[in-house]
């Protein structure tokens, strides 16, 4: 479904602050994987899902989608392919419009922006139905605008908004890390429950070893913008938290400095 | 005092009802202008500078087409066509160069100058008699004006009220408030720039045209400080419109109070010029009510969470503790 082959990209390449983000890395995903990624802070892990959604373009390499090559694609272009949540639960939705609104702009994601009208009585059944599957009473506040939801009501919201709309690959950028820990498991079990529901290929980026180990079929880890560390089936099922540190200075050799932020 | 007292016996009450209609015409005209600019300032969050020079555009075409034997809607649709145009060279000098959008606004608006003189073929100023020409609305007919002008602006609120409502307008006003968000949900947040500013401009220059056909000329200063009266004029309808509806209309109603806005400015400018105050002041007074109208909303949030509070508190239990102390 994914294919990532070789990509590289340097920030503010040839000054003082030049800073190799991504070094060659290469990822295959079948269809409905769902991969964990994890590693420190500046290992990479954001800038690859930044890669893969468009952000920017990356410097060298190939990025493959359901069989399309879409690395000189643009953001919005690729933005059929794929579904997103961000870690700021501010960035992926409008807080001037309503949350139906938001939904609507999201069910047309890929497709071409018409003078119809913008949302239709059919689909606003649809959105209230969705919405309730998610138990958090949204379903009754549709013509709210967005800016009044908490962190993680719009959090909730920007993944329905970004999987109403059934994407090839849903790519959740630590989506839980700016919520408190009981609404981070609400939402990290509205993922889990999507994902399976709808058989999704994900990736999805976690500070929590815990998480990652809890959560998808394949683990990847990073360091220094390089994949050290894949693993799935069998070996994925059984891996502890341990095992994982263990791992890390085992493949890296270098002591796993920040335990304690990855393990919160 | 005897200076105050022959103040007060110059000015002639009798004389303000007469220049009330004329003063409620022209309100209409940048009531019109101000949705343009309310399409950039409130759901593009660009400020756009390009309105002076744009509503100037409207005013020069309008009139150079009426003298050339065009007929004035003709005219007039040329002159939305000019500002579209207009609107659409900002929008492409911001999306596709890179010039921060309040630059990308004043380049164009400085360009047009020259364009707009050119347009009248190097004349500061073109008149248009009335007498010669079948304008749609001129100030000799204050009352037709008004009508017009608010056929004008019940036809454009219908028409914004449903653009903003389709799947294009509706990506437009997302590209305003939330450009990441947007740029994920598969929108070309550069094109929906370019659209907007166009879109905005064109309404302007409409405005610009029906201003020329009102007051008999186009001036190649005419739009001189057009977005500090839409500024104006959107703040008006804003702040009256929460009075009034408390935030709980729609779309149609809250822009429906610009146009409200615009007449309401205009009224003022009118007392203000019965008055007798200095006309050469009025861009300062002007200025001075859109930096506070503006300022409003920031001093209300200061007062109720700011450092500014905070000392304040401070101070004042010191002085109570003080006092306890005592």
């Amino acid at each position: 479904m994914l294919k990532i082959e070789n990509i590289s990209k340097t920030f503010n390449a040839g000054t003082i602050n030049e800073k190799k983000a991504l070094c060659g890395i290469s990822l295959d995903l079948k269809s409905g994987d769902f991969v964990t990624v994890i590693g420190g802070n500046g290992a990479g892990k954001s800038t690859m899902l930044n890669a893969i959604a468009g952000t920017w373009p990356v410097d060298s390499g190939r990025i493959e989608i359901d069989g399309t090559v879409v690395t000189a694609m643009p953001e919005h272009k690729r933005a059929s392919f794929i579904g997103r949540v961000f870690q700021d639960p501010m960035t992926g939705s409008a807080p001037g419009m309503q949350i139906v609104e938001n939904l609507a702009l999201a069910y047309r994601r890929g497709k071409p922006r018409t003078l119809r009208w913008g949302v239709t009585a059919k689909e606003k059944a649809l959105f209230k139905e969705r919405l309730k599957d998610f138990n958090l009473g949204l379903e009754d506040r549709m013509s709210a605008k967005v800016g009044l939801l908490s962190g993680g009501q719009r959090q909730a919201l920007t993944l329905l908004m970004a999987t109403i709309q059934e994407p090839k690959l849903l790519l959740l950028d630590e989506h839980t890390a700016a919520l408190d820990p009981k609404t981070a498991k609400t939402v990290l079990d509205l993922s889990e429950k999507i994902i399976t529901k709808y058989s999704l290929t994900a990736l999805m980026v976690t500070h929590n070893m815990r998480d990652a180990i809890a959560h998808g079929n394949r683990l990847i880890m990073m360091n220094s913008g390089k994949i050290i560390y894949d693993v799935s089936g069998e070996e994925k099922r059984n891996l502890t938290v341990d095992t994982l540190i263990k791992k890390f200075s085992d493949v890296s050799g270098e002591e796993f400095s920040t335990d304690s932020a990855l393990l919160s | 005092m005897t200076s105050v007292v022959a103040y007060f016996a110059s000015l002639n009450i009798a004389t303000l009802p007469g220049r009330l209609p004329g003063g409620v015409a022209q309100g209409l005209i940048w009531g019109l202008m101000a949705l343009g600019v309310f399409i950039t300032f409130r759901l593009l969050n660009i400020a756009d500078l390009t309105v002076d020079g744009s509503f100037t555009t409207g005013g020069a075409v309008t009139v150079v087409l009426i003298l050339a034997g065009c007929p004035a809607w003709a005219a007039l649709l040329a002159a939305l066509v000019a500002g579209l145009a207009a609107g659409f060279c900002t929008g492409l000098l911001h999306a596709k160069l890179g010039i921060p959008p309040i630059l990308a606004g004043i380049l164009t608006q400085f360009a047009l100058y020259s364009i707009n003189l050119r347009i009248m073929s190097g004349a500061a100023n073109q008149s248009v008699n009335p007498d010669r020409f079948d304008l749609l609305l001129t100030s000799r007919n204050t009352t037709h004006a008004i009508m017009i002008g608010i056929f004008f602006a019940a036809v454009i609120i219908a028409i914004l009220y449903w653009y903003f409502g389709t799947e294009q307008g509706s990506s437009l006003r997302a590209t305003g408030n939330n450009p990441a968000m947007s740029s994920a949900q598969g929108i070309n947040i550069g094109n929906m720039k370019i659209l907007g500013l166009g879109l905005s401009n064109a309404l302007v220059a409409l405005a610009g045209g029906m201003m020329a056909q009102f007051q008999g000329f186009a001036d190649v200063n005419m739009g001189r400080g057009a977005i500090v009266i839409g500024l104006a004029a959107v703040i008006i309808g804003e702040v009256l419109y929460n009075i009034f509806f408390k935030k709980r209309g729609n779309f149609a109603i809250s822009t429906a109070f610009i146009i409200l806005g615009g007449i309401v400015y205009y009224l003022v400018v009118v007392i203000v010029l019965w008055l007798k105050l200095p006309p050469n002041d009025l861009k300062l007074f002007t200025a001075l009510i859109v930096a506070i109208f503006l300022a409003v909303p920031y001093l209300q949030s200061q007062s109720k969470s700011s450092f500014g509070r905070l000392k304040k508190l401070e101070r004042k239990s010191a002085k109570k503790g003080g006092a306890d102390d005592a």
